[in-house]
């Protein structure tokens, strides 16, 4: 592989959209999708908010095979995955079967499959466990459900850095091409909204408690109060640059210029937290210098503390006000391993469009965040030919990934 | 231009002893450590024996706070690090934490810590929507089983890249592929890496009995995991965990360090087939041993040992029998191929860097470990197990192989280091 691989193809499953064309409308016309549970009566916990995923019939997207051995979110993943497929025109037959690597993020795997598995042994007894269980909640099935449906037998991976495993997801592909594998399909799409899944989620302590959509999962606002889990994500297909030009690829996104990752130090240690420095690697990494970084994507935790640390990173940088900064994601609620996927299948259509799509319901930006240029309230028109897309894990996980217009 | 990575040290958790010593003894002796499962009252179980590791977390310097904040894996886990890195004669305090990464495998994560929450939220499975007031405050550590790879960063202070990379019963060899990666593209000069699982557990159990997939094979748990052998009618499950210290060549050989082994190829192939099953002509297993050879750019013959992935299931064992005779072809008969989960179990995510530590062992000790309770081999399998005795023979190159649900099939190959092993 001689330059950067290229995004030719994305799939989006979001509460704002089922599909790539819906989600981005949707997302620039200001639309949240985030909402009060339905998938479970959450009247009995503490948070009640979540950008649940609507109105999706898995059995017009897969068969009834597949419906009996999968969770909710390998049925996102693989329609995400066919979707991205579709979209770069790909037809995995065609392809050598070992040219086509998979490599996913996961947080929490299939996490409603395992609660009612775990139901099942502990209410009724062993030999009422499913067959799948063995599989349909682990962390890697995404991955192995893709590779098995589409007939991609290349190097593949599954890696579980929390919220930043969209984007560590995507520089392993990133190696995987470099080593010699043409495709790649790429991302991740998550999601754990069940009873234990939620309560999972409300021990981090960081879960809104708003009744409020438009005033519970506020970054970078002076009413910070936490953050909205939600569900969904982005499957991307990353090309060698060559092997895309080669089939003759209608659609090129944007390269994958830069990536990086930092841990954060251990907590008390004193010493400062990762995320500036894999801003700074990812950007060494493209070589490319701040001022020619046309957008951020936050990763927008909607802590007070956390925001304030990543604004500072953002500043110590790119300098104050002098790059726009959104968080797309206040529209579908943080999506964990999804997340990453999803910001960088956002950042590319912000390069194609020309458009930065808007923070929502934020309306008062908190003095500590104040030297971020935020884009609040509308899509922001702008020449834009890189964005950088950070993305941070629970325990101390710091990824970036620099994008560049085609 | 790529880098070079070598294992500079070792750790080891493993059923039979803790340490690495503990683990060579066990493995040269022919023993096994397999028994009736004693964590839990296994009776109502199809399968009911298990590799349990002896391990007592106080005896191995973890402090009450790490006991009552970690899941068991991932205790075993910053357990083996520390060794590894007092193994490798690291000063934890002179190394750059910018360029220290951390990659932990593990297929199923905190199941054990995950399950015991559920039973108390769900008053044994009584209520769908669970209740977080008893539940431990710790509960997002097992959701989400990155904390491994915090918890052992923060145990050796790493800042560099860090990840868990789960794929399945691959995880293990995967994730020390991914940390030898960070070292080769540049990214960390050093990386703690290996595997860790601890899924002995009752779903674990239950999920596996469904299937059919571990050995009923209760009235005789000593004997119980037998690959290879005619008579073995599934796997033994296992807990573990195993780390290293992988460090860039040239910075081991700067500081004199003792060096175990070159990691000098890895590949990595799906079968696109099943999720737990395996097509009996091993094509994608051989064909991950193949590119492994090509990017180490290893004659296949300096191959003196293969680490089977061995697990005990039929399926697997013809498997993995054809996948290294496509490989290797008629080297395959010329070459000591044995399971030490005849002897350890099953550790899903783990067993790969467990492996990953016996094969580094065989080339040090210059001992090729044996397969367990073989004793009338399946006549598919015809090639040459190293049944019931550890072998001496001097080893240049040795290669691993795993194979995972999923589809997930992997090989690594380790050589003996320029100048020797330590």
């Amino acid at each position: 592989m001689s330059g950067a691989p290229v995004v030719t193809g994305l799939g989006v499953i979001a509460a704002t959209g089922l599909d790539t064309a819906t989600y981005w409308k949707n997302l620039l016309d200001g639309r949240c999708g985030i909402g009060r549970i339905e998938r479970f009566d959450p009247a009995s916990y503490a948070s009640r908010l979540a950008g649940e995923i609507r109105d999706f019939d898995p059995a017009a997207y897969l068969p009834d095979r597949l419906l009996a051995q999968t969770d909710h979110v390998t049925r996102f993943s693989l329609t995400a995955a066919a979707a991205a497929l579709t979209d770069a025109g790909v037809d995995p037959a065609a392809l050598g079967e070992y040219d086509m690597s998979v490599v996913t993020a996961s947080s929490a795997g299939g996490f409603e499959f395992g609660q009612k598995e775990l139901e099942k042994l502990w209410a009724k007894g062993g030999d009422h466990v499913s067959a799948y269980q063995s599989f349909a909640w682990f962390y890697a099935v995404n991955t192995g459900q893709i590779s098995i449906r589409h007939g991609m037998r290349g190097p593949s991976g599954v890696v579980v850095t929390d919220h930043a495993g969209g984007l560590d997801a995507v520089g392993q592909a990133r190696r995987h091409l470099r080593a010699g594998t043409p495709l790649a399909v790429t991302g991740g799409v998550d999601g754990s909204l069940c009873p234990w899944g939620w309560i999972g989620q409300l021990a981090t302590g960081q879960i809104s408690e708003r009744e409020d959509p438009a005033r519970a999962y506020l970054p970078f606002d002076a009413d910070a109060n936490g953050w909205i889990p939600g569900e969904g994500g982005a499957i991307l297909i990353v090309e060698q640059p060559e092997a895309a030009a080669r089939r003759g690829a209608a659609t090129v996104y944007g390269e994958i210029s830069g990536y990086a990752a930092t841990f954060d130090p251990a907590p008390g240690s004193g010493r400062p937290p990762g995320l500036r420095r894999a801003i700074e690697l990812a950007l060494a990494d493209a070589g490319c210098a701040p001022s020619e970084v046309d957008v951020v994507f936050a990763d927008a935790a909607g802590v007070p503390e956390l925001d304030a640390a990543e604004a500072r990173a953002l500043t110590e940088v790119f300098g104050a006000r002098r790059v726009p900064v959104t968080a797309p994601k206040t529209a579908t609620g943080r999506l964990a391993a999804g997340a990453g996927g999803l910001d960088l299948a956002t950042a590319l259509l912000s390069l194609r469009d020309q458009v930065i799509p808007p923070t929502i319901n934020v309306t008062t930006v908190a003095p500590a965040c104040a030297d971020l240029d935020l884009v609040l309230d509308a899509p922001r028109p702008a020449p834009l030919h890189r964005a950088l897309v950070v993305a941070r894990g629970i325990g101390g996980f710091n990824a970036a990934v620099l994008l560049t217009a085609p | 231009m790529h880098r070079r990575v070598v294992i500079t040290g070792m750790g080891v958790v493993a059923p039979g002893g803790v340490g690495a010593k503990a683990f060579w003894e066990l493995l040269t002796s022919g023993r096994t450590a397999t028994r009736t499962i004693s964590f839990f009252d296994p009776s109502p179980f199809r399968s009911q024996v298990a590799a349990e590791c002896d391990f007592d977390p106080a005896a191995c310097g973890l402090t009450p706070v790490q006991t009552a904040r970690m899941d068991r894996a991932a205790q075993f886990a910053v357990v083996a690090a520390a060794e590894a890195v007092a193994d490798a004669g690291l000063e934890l305090a002179e190394l750059d934490p910018y360029r220290l990464g951390t990659v932990v495998g593990s297929a199923v994560g905190a199941t054990m810590s995950l399950e015991r929450e559920y039973v108390i939220a769900s008053q044994k499975g009584a209520r769908w929507l669970v209740d977080n007031t008893h539940t431990s405050p710790h509960l997002y550590d097992y959701y989400v089983p990155g904390s491994f790879a915090a918890e052992v960063a923060w145990s050796v202070g790493a800042e560099g890249p860090a990840a868990v990379v789960s794929t399945g019963c691959t995880s293990g060899l995967d994730a020390v592929a991914y940390a030898a990666e960070l070292i080769r593209e540049g990214s960390a000069d050093v990386v703690v890496g290996g595997a860790t699982d601890a899924p002995i557990s009752p779903i674990t159990v239950a999920c596996f009995d469904a299937i059919k997939a571990t050995t009923p094979r209760n009235d005789d748990p000593a004997h119980a995991s037998r690959p290879f052998d005619n008579s073995r009618n599934g796997f033994v499950l296992g807990e573990g965990s195993a780390m290293f210290v992988l460090e860039d060549f040239e910075r081991a050989r700067r500081r004199g360090a003792p060096v175990y082994a070159e990691i000098v190829g890895f590949a990595s192939r799906c079968n696109a087939f099943h999720m737990t099953g395996l097509r009996p002509d091993g094509r994608e297993m051989a064909e991950a041993i193949r590119s492994a050879l090509d990017f180490a750019q290893l004659n296949p013959e300096r191959i003196g040992y293969v680490n089977a992935h061995g697990s005990g299931t039929k399926q697997n064992d013809r498997h993995e029998t054809a996948a290294v005779k496509l490989a290797l072809k008629d080297h395959a008969y010329a070459t000591p191929m044995s399971s030490i989960k005849s002897m350890v179990g099953h550790s899903l995510g783990a067993i790969g860097a467990i492996e990953v530590a016996a094969c580094a062992l065989a080339i040090v000790n210059g001992v090729v470990p044996p397969t367990a309770n073989l004793h009338e081999p399946d006549p598919e399998c015809d090639l040459d197990y190293v049944p019931l005795e550890a072998r001496d023979r001097h080893l240049d190159a040795v290669l691993s192989v795993g194979s995972g649900f999923g589809g997930f099939q992997s090989a690594m190959l380790l050589a003996r280091p320029e100048g020797g092993a330590r």
